[in-house]
């Protein structure tokens, strides 16, 4: 009775390439968010594009569950915008709720429940929701067997946690840390399930401590510090943006570097770091590398080592953000 | 949001554009249940959890028979009745709803409000006036189970019950209501533990003190009086002026159910947090 989907429309497995034009999913605008004296949201704006993967990133403390969960519905701005589906989360609840996916950080089940009861209860709950029994497959539930949620383990309670977020069939879910405390092999299966949830057409917002993570997955990656979007992009491009890459090699010591700088683009450096070890920083891509490796040929160095640096989506993060400890 | 280039790195691992392809599984089909079809389920979920759960049971089941039959067959207390049964049966009828609807129910509510299930039905289809009528379903469902339990119990020791059962009916509802009130703002304000502590303490308390099988009389004045405005007191009075008296509608104690109800509910309704 909450269905935005007529039934004679149900999607079919190519619609997800149709959806990646439209409207964004997620808007905020100038989000503020305060607990007293307290300021966890300071005007924040991000915009989520349709069937993405979006990461978002930022210490602890920093705001990134607050956002989510005004985005979910449980919160009230205390200034700002934020539309959901084209929806407001608090006053258009109803409405936005069947659409939507939700993931929390923990518990959410009842604590006498079995897994496979919570999963196929969550799916009554919803009008066409997924084939329960392969979605326990899928995600490695069916060991949970007569298992109440309390003794379940750590991750076989975040798998849970997961299915419960994607057995209604939602156009948008969020993650909140989706693979905290798993192992390795339920780690990736979990990645695997968010790729797949995107090239079916489902959006992705998830929150996470793990930049490997957030390389592997997001489309777009948005780091938040101090209630604010500090920087917002692909991981390539914050990875290229936010610091300079370094290439290194060995050769005879005295180069004249200055020669090899005239062949390379503005705002590259190069020094000779002891004798006869060079490095050179700036924007480092293939053109660069032949550059100087002709360079190197034609002043007869036999260039040795030759590596380069990239920074990863972690230096970019404590970049920005800082590496002192937060409380 | 810009599309994302590829990386010149060599280690760049981002997934956007790599093949994997949709299998369709997951593609979005959105949509709420109707919503009868998810207040039933929500229901009978919240029923079979709790009838599956051994303190639950304790308290609603176990408990009461025991004190039926105990002081039934056993002539500790002087009930003041022909047959200790005939007083005794509508006490622990009272005691039965009061076990369901405030105890059990602020424990169970209480633990959800924990471990954050009542947080997570909220963005459930489900609306939060859907959630508590199906709680108060599942009351009622474990009422019924209780009171042909007892009922049974009852004339196997010998009850012979007066008064109409039109008369018991709106006892038990307005009963439910009060406890039900009272439960979910216990369960709604305080920590869970304090809640469990505090349900249990105030169980122990009203079952001693508010004529389920002790008679007020054998109170003083002073704390009869007091005693008797509590809602046990009324429900048990109120029962047994109907089963034991046969009395047509108790309206004495209706009223102080319907302040209490009234007073539990609205509380509840303006002080409970869902998280």
């Amino acid at each position: 009775m909450y269905s935005d989907f007529p039934g004679d429309r149900l999607p079919e497995s190519g619609s997800a390439a149709g959806r990646t034009s439209g409207e964004p999913v997620v808007e905020v605008r100038g989000l503020v968010k305060r607990y007293g004296a307290k300021t966890a949201v300071d005007g924040l704006d991000v915009t989520v594009g349709a069937g993405t993967v979006t990461a978002v990133l930022g210490p602890n403390g920093a705001g990134k569950t607050t956002t989510v969960e005004i985005c979910e519905g449980y919160r009230k701005p205390d200034a700002g915008t934020v539309r959901v589906l084209g929806l407001d989360p608090v006053a258009d609840a109803a409405r936005l709720r069947p659409r939507i996916g939700v993931m929390l950080q923990s518990g959410g089940v009842y604590s006498g429940a079995r897994a496979d009861e919570m999963l196929r209860h969550m799916a009554r709950l919803h009008a066409r929701p997924l084939d329960v029994d392969a979605l326990i497959e899928r995600l490695g539930l069916g060991s949970c067997g007569r298992t109440t949620y309390r003794r379940l383990s750590g991750g076989q309670q975040q798998r849970l946690a997961l299915a419960l977020a994607v057995v209604g069939r939602p156009e948008l879910v969020f993650l909140d840390e989706p693979t905290a405390g798993l192992d390795p092999q339920a780690r990736r299966s979990t990645w695997d399930l968010v790729r797949e949830l995107r090239s079916d057409g489902v959006g992705v917002v998830l929150t996470t401590h793990f930049m490997d993570e957030a390389e592997e997955l997001a489309d777009d990656v948005v780091i938040i510090d101090a209630g604010r979007v500090i920087a917002q992009g692909s991981p390539e491009e914050l990875c290229r943006g936010g610091a300079e890459n370094t290439l290194r090699f060995t050769g005879r010591p005295g180069l004249d570097l200055g020669s090899l700088l005239k062949a390379l683009p503005d705002g590259t450096t190069a020094d000779e770091l002891s004798s006869g070890v060079y490095r050179i920083t700036g924007g480092v891509d293939p053109q660069l590398l032949a550059t100087v490796a002709s360079w190197c040929a034609q002043h007869g160095v036999m260039a040795d080592g030759i590596s380069v640096e990239r920074h990863t989506l972690e230096d970019v993060f404590l970049e920005l953000t800082g590496k002192e400890l937060r409380s | 949001m810009s599309t994302s280039t590829r990386g010149t790195g060599t280690s760049g691992t981002g997934t956007s554009g790599t093949g994997t392809h949709g299998t369709g599984t997951y593609a979005p089909a959105p949509g709420a249940a109707p919503l009868a079809r998810m207040i039933a389920a929500q229901t009978a979920f919240e029923t079979k959890l709790l009838l599956r759960n051994g303190e639950q049971l304790l308290l609603t089941v176990i408990i009461p028979s025991l004190l039926l039959v105990l002081f039934s067959t056993v002539d500790i207390i002087d009930t003041g009745a022909d047959r200790a049964v005939d007083f005794l049966a509508p006490g622990v009828l009272a005691l039965a709803v009061m076990s369901t609807a405030f105890t059990g129910q602020a424990i169970a509510t209480g633990f959800e409000r924990r471990y954050g299930v009542l947080k997570r039905l909220a963005v459930s289809p489900l609306p939060r006036w859907g959630l508590m009528t199906a709680k108060s379903l599942s009351v009622l469902v474990t009422e019924v189970l209780q009171i042909v339990l007892l009922t049974v119990i009852a004339f196997g020791l010998g009850w012979s019950p007066e008064g109409s059962p039109f008369a018991v009916l709106p006892l038990l509802v307005l009963g439910t209501a009060a406890f039900s009130g009272l439960g979910l703002l216990m369960a709604g304000t305080l920590r869970a533990e304090a809640t469990l502590a505090a349900a249990n303490l105030v169980f122990l308390l009203l079952l001693v003190g508010g004529g389920v099988i002790v008679p007020l009389d054998e109170f003083p004045d002073a704390a009869r009086s007091v005693l008797g405005l509590l809602p046990i007191s009324a429900l048990s009075d109120g029962l047994r002026e109907v089963l034991q008296h046969g009395a047509a509608l108790p309206w004495g104690d209706l009223g102080i159910l319907a302040v209490w109800a009234a007073l539990g509910l609205g509380a509840a309704g303006a002080f409970f947090r869902w998280e």
